[in-house]
């Protein structure tokens, strides 16, 4: 890249490592290790089973930039107050290119049993769930970390309210990556919302690397969703690692609105009998962007429920993909395992690779998958047209049914509002550019 | 009201109608019979502006307009009304917010005051009671899951809150049993006025022991071959359509 700053000598992975060594970081043995599994595999490339429909080549070609210290510039609490969730009741942690913000955030008094905080000296036991993971940007996240939130909530105890989780970009070069590791606990019969968000102030091509990796005990119930942002040049790189305890609910709401290149590893665990989780993603993309989700949801253990719903509606040249297989280990039996992946293109250059799999070594068990690629349908749209609807209404109504499909399986009311608003708004502003 | 002149319509270059006459005045309820394959929902079709229909020669004039000229949102705005046949089940769209979307799309159009949420509710409960829906029918997605006769129903509902000049009812009886039946059939009586039309497509005479109409028209290979009061519908239940149709050849 020709805007590669000549102060920065850092450009690869092993150089920055270098420099990072030498401030003296934590964790180092986890680090080194994320620096020696990616010293083995480098970037994936399209001839990566896994990595098949998501080029990122465009990344790879970027300056490698670990935002490693903090920026002096940061966002100002008002500016925060206007972006989405920015409202919201509830505890927020800031972090600003991966690096904590106490004065823009604000935990009101939890209860003695929970914990909320940033990343800070924990080590707890970072790695413990993504360690199995043979995806490049985790091993680049175990080595270049910078921070992230910590949420324990213990045995029988509630958050008193969500927990909402900001992450802001501000950096204005190129390859500027903010690698954040957020690590949740959700002990027995506990229960809490986690809303993440993910947004860019910036308009460079700037990287994230999120890893989260969450344990949900015995009879917790945890809610999370993940809301991605980020400016039209941005790449997002998330990696979320979770594991179930038995009747354990779990749901986890993933939309992926923003970004140039985004993609959702999703590893689910349900390690114990009786768990019911769901995953449910809307992704909607324009121009050139693409939004990857490529799942494994493993069943470990008999009677178990997993649902992913996953909906995508795209647009312009943008592409969406879904890879989600479902894994029944031998024993687990009476798993109900659910899948659907549905596509709208919106333009006759947008494209959707969907590939549903399932993979089951058990007998008694109820498995559907099933995934759509499609256009409006125009009985639908004739149908809302014969009401008195004209037709840009009757389309962005079905546009906006379809993304509500998704966004309605959110419970907790004030982000689901705020979600179901922000995709009418969008829609909108796309038939009002048309 | 409505004024059909010799109308010629097809699918991919298939005629189908082949110069239908008709003319519906306000206050009048016609039925338009007629075997299957005979043009019926071709008909219906036409009137509502659906796409993928050619229409070949002759007019339609509403209220003295030409009715084809308008697209279906402004056939709506301006008073007419189509009851489907098979209604379009739309996931992910609320009933509540579609119906209030549409009564106010059309309101707007008459230069009437848009309804609030407040004011649609109290209106829509009250039509709602009248056919026998529950309250949780709003929240549910439009038609989606519905039985045949919750969709039949819900056409009624619309019509009954769109308030429409001219209604067209195609095949609303099918699928129904006589309970709904009944209570489709008080649902259209009630929209009887003297400002107001209904044309009433249906296969079979059962539908029109409810809904009595002033005219019977029997539609035959894309022509009306007999046109009748409502004895003619007995006539037909009586003997079926076979001896019409020689009479016609």
């Amino acid at each position: 890249m020709s805007n590669v700053a000549t102060t920065d000598p850092a450009t690869t992975p092993v150089e920055a490592f270098v420099q990072l060594e030498q401030n003296g970081v934590e964790l180092m043995p986890l680090r080194k290790a994320g620096l020696a599994r990616f010293s083995e595999t480098g970037y994936p490339t399209l001839r990566d089973e896994d990595w098949r429909f998501t080029n990122v080549k465009p990344l790879t070609e970027l300056p490698f930039r670990p935002v490693t210290s903090p920026f002096d510039q940061t966002p100002g609490l008002e500016q925060l107050g206007e972006v989405t969730f920015g409202c919201l009741d509830a505890d927020r942690l800031v972090f600003v290119d991966g690096h904590f913000k106490a004065d823009l955030s604000q935990i009101a008094d939890q209860s003695s049993g929970v914990t909320v905080s940033n990343l800070a000296h924990f080590e707890g036991e970072l790695g413990s769930l993504s360690g199995g993971d043979d995806n490049p940007f985790v091993a680049l996240n175990d080595a270049f970390f910078t921070d992230g939130a910590v949420i324990q909530i213990g045995d029988g105890q509630h958050l008193a309210k969500p927990v909402h989780l900001l992450f802001v970009t501000m950096a204005g070069e190129d390859g500027e990556a903010a690698h954040v590791r957020n690590w949740i606990v959700a002990g027995a019969n506990s229960h809490g919302t986690i809303i993440e968000s993910h947004l860019s102030l910036g308009q460079a091509a700037t990287v994230t690397n999120v890893v989260t990796e969450t344990r949900v005990g015995n009879g917790a119930n945890v809610e999370h969703v993940k809301f991605q942002d980020q400016s039209a040049k941005a790449f997002h790189l998330a990696s979320l690692h979770s594991e179930l305890g038995r009747d354990a609910r779990y749901a986890f709401h993933s939309i992926a609105l923003g970004a140039r290149l985004s993609r959702n590893n999703l590893r689910l665990r349900l390690a114990q009998p009786g768990t019911e989780c769901v995953l449910n993603g809307l992704y909607m993309t324009r121009g050139q962007q693409l939004a990857d989700h490529h799942m494994i949801v493993d069943h470990a253990a008999p009677h178990c429920d997993s649902h992913e719903y996953f909906n995508g509606l795209l647009d312009d040249q943008s592409r969406g993909v879904f890879h989600g297989r479902i894994l029944v280990q031998p024993g687990a039996q009476k798993t109900n395992a659910k899948q659907t992946n549905k596509n709208l293109l919106l333009s006759d250059d947008a494209t959707a690779n969907t590939k549903p799999q399932l993979e089951i070594y058990a007998d008694d068990v109820k498995c559907t998958h099933g995934a759509t690629v499609g256009e409006l349908d125009a009985d639908a749209v004739f149908y809302l047209r014969t009401r008195g609807l004209d037709a840009c209404t009757a389309r962005r109504m079905l546009m906006h049914g379809f993304a509500g499909e998704i966004v309605e399986r959110i419970r907790h009311d004030a982000a689901r509002e705020e979600l179901d608003a922000l995709v009418w708004n969008r829609l909108e502003a796309k038939h009002q550019l048309d | 009201m409505l004024e059909i002149k010799n109308l010629l319509a097809g699918i991919d270059n298939k005629p189908i109608l082949k110069g239908i006459n008709l003319s519906v005045n306000a206050g009048e309820v016609h039925a338009i019979m007629g075997p299957n394959g005979s043009g019926k929902s071709t008909l219906a079709s036409v009137l509502a502006g659906r796409e993928g229909f050619d229409v070949t020669g002759g007019e339609v004039r509403y209220k003295g307009n030409d009715l084809l000229d308008l697209a279906p949102e402004e056939r709506a705005r301006e008073g007419v009304f189509m009851a489907f046949q098979y209604p379009v089940e739309i996931p992910g769209v609320n009933s509540a917010y579609f119906l209030r979307s549409a009564v106010n799309a059309i309101r707007k159009h008459r230069g009437e005051e848009e309804l609030d949420a407040m004011n649609f509710l109290k209106a829509v409960k009250a039509k709602m009671k009248e056919l026998g829906l529950g309250e949780e029918f709003l929240k549910r997605p439009v038609n989606a899951g519905f039985s045949g006769g919750e969709k039949k129903r819900n056409e009624i509902l619309q019509m009954a809150m769109l308030n429409p000049w001219l209604a067209v009812l195609d095949e609303t009886d099918s699928g129904l049993d006589i309970d709904a039946l009944r209570i489709v059939a008080d649902g259209v009586n009630r929209l009887r006025g003297p400002k107001n039309a209904q044309v009433v497509i249906t296969h079979y005479q059962r539908l029109l022991d409810y809904i009595v109409p002033d005219f019977v028209h029997v539609l035959h290979d894309g022509r009306i071959i007999r046109s009748g009061d409502k004895s003619l519908a007995l006539e037909l239940e009586e003997k079926g359509y076979d001896w019409l149709v020689k009479e016609a050849a």
